[in-house]
């Protein structure tokens, strides 16, 4: 049975080869541009990659970095999860519920178009400096994106593969977990990865407003020190925890989403 | 016996479409292991009434009597072959088995409809023939008390079509069930039935009924062709 696929696979591996030459070599690309830039500014202002990467060493090596870093990854967890779980409920109750819907819908679109910086803002001001009213802010940002895509899985769910469980009697729990479940499933994918890159954007600014520790904190300290290296450092540090997750968690989450199709 | 009596099934006006009666005074029953083929012209309310005995819409007037005792189970075999995309061929049909059920009749359905080859793989990668057997199987899997078809053998070509009657007229000799099959083709039904149901257009109910001399298996081309002069609408 597996044997016409080998070739397929060895072939899918050399491409993929290949198509990871091309980004490194761009990547490399942009460092190089960097240093001849840092080179002939000669400024504080821009340091050159060297000194970014030493300073990045330092920071772990402290481990000052790891330490913001971690509080910031928690805060990005706990935020992500409650606003994939609520959202996931408001949306699969609203794809169901026309009536419903309808009702909630004008609130949804308001609460998509609210900037991110005024429910920070506003979180803030009416739950004070806390760690709740950060957490608030977060959610109240990402759970409407969460919802509207649920809602469209849940539009989406193939009525003849429902009354087919019902016909020869799944149940509930056979239903929910073989019929809906995997129709969702690509729902919720395509929400954790849309969430990630809109949560960590807006986390930085809430700790910026409002914390005395977390990344967001820390690169605004080093604004106020007027530190480029430190910001670059630290940025440089939370890209490459992001991407790995999407590398690590996410894609391949993604691919056994779509492992049945042809 | 299986009884069926369906006072009026209205479906209500709904954006510009009005309200439609879809059958009206329908009279039916069926007996044990009887394979009964219901004929009519497109939309004239066949699959509604697979769908209110199979009790998927429960809005009509009238009474459903299928079994005396307790639920019955059922069959159905639908237009589009239904599998669940994401699970294999064999797992497709492991989910439809009643708790309880030897696993083993999996297997031999496996054989008899030629897909043991294709048991671990994915729906998607099959022909619509193949599905359309894997479906075949599901119903024969759960030995229902009563199997409904709805035009399962629609738009395949012609000699996979005449494939599949052999092989559910096969199944169905080792596992004889109540059978209430859809059809606009009569010769398809003059080929497969014990009896033949024609319904009116809509509001449909029973135009006339048409018990066929018995045959152990498919009948011949010959014998469908001297029914069909017969039968068939002037």
């Amino acid at each position: 049975m597996n044997a016409p696929f080998v070739p397929r696979m060895r072939w899918e591996a050399a491409n993929s080869l290949r198509a990871a030459t091309v980004p490194a070599a761009s990547l490399l690309s942009l460092v190089l541009i960097w240093q001849v830039a840092a080179w002939w500014l000669a400024s504080p202002l821009l340091p050159s990659p060297a000194v970014v990467f030493a300073t990045l060493g330092r920071g772990i090596a402290t481990g000052e970095l790891l330490h913001h870093l971690g509080i910031t990854l928690l805060r990005l967890g706990i935020s992500f999860a409650l606003a994939m779980i609520l959202g996931s409920i408001l949306g699969i109750l609203l794809g169901y519920h026309a009536t419903l819907d309808r009702w909630f819908d004008p609130w949804l679109t308001v609460f998509l178009n609210i900037p991110a910086l005024v429910t920070i803002i506003l979180c803030y001001v009416w739950f004070g400096l806390s760690e709740t009213a950060a957490i608030t802010a977060v959610v109240v940002n990402k759970l409407p994106n969460v919802a509207v895509t649920l809602r469209e899985g849940t539009r989406h769910l193939d009525r003849g593969l429902l009354e087919m469980a019902r016909v020869y009697r799944f149940g509930t729990w056979k239903t929910l977990r073989h019929v809906i479940w995997p129709q969702l499933y690509p729902f919720v994918v395509t929400a954790a990865r849309t969430g990630l890159a809109l949560i960590w954007k807006i986390i930085l600014v809430v700790e910026l407003l409002g914390r005395s520790d977390g990344m967001g904190y820390q690169l605004h300290l080093f604004f106020q020190l007027f530190d480029v290296a430190g910001i670059l450092a630290y940025t440089l540090a939370f890209v490459i925890v992001i991407q790995a997750i999407e590398w690590i968690l996410l894609q391949p989450l993604d691919r056994y989403a779509r492992r049945w199709h042809r | 016996m299986i009884h069926i009596h369906i006072e009026r099934k209205t479906y209500p006006a709904s954006g510009r479409a009005e309200s439609h009666t879809a059958i009206a005074g329908l009279e039916l029953h069926l007996g044990e292991h009887e394979f009964v083929c219901l004929v009519g012209p497109s939309g004239c309310g066949k699959t509604t009434l697979l769908n209110l005995i199979a009790g998927l819409d429960r809005d009509f007037q009238g009474t459903i009597h299928l079994s005396k005792t307790g639920t019955p189970r059922l069959g159905y075999v639908f237009q589009e072959p239904r599998l669940l995309p994401w699970r294999t061929v064999r797992e497709n049909l492991e989910l439809a088995l009643p708790p309880r059920r030897d696993p083993a009749v999996i297997d031999e359905l496996l054989v008899l409809t030629g897909l043991t080859e294709f048991q671990h793989t994915y729906p998607q990668r099959l022909s619509l023939g193949m599905s359309r057997r894997v479906a075949l199987a599901r119903a024969f899997a759960v030995e229902p008390d009563l199997l409904l078809m709805d035009e399962p053998f629609v738009s395949l070509d012609a000699p996979t079509a005449e494939k599949m009657r052999r092989l559910l007229a096969d199944l169905w000799q080792r596992r004889p069930h109540t059978v209430l099959f859809v059809t606009h083709d009569l010769r398809e039904a003059l080929e497969l039935a014990d009896r033949l149901v024609f319904l009116t257009p809509p509001p449909s109910r029973v135009a006339r009924e048409v018990t066929l001399p018995h045959a152990p298996r498919l009948r011949s081309p010959e014998v469908v062709e001297t029914l069909y002069r017969r039968l068939a609408p002037k």
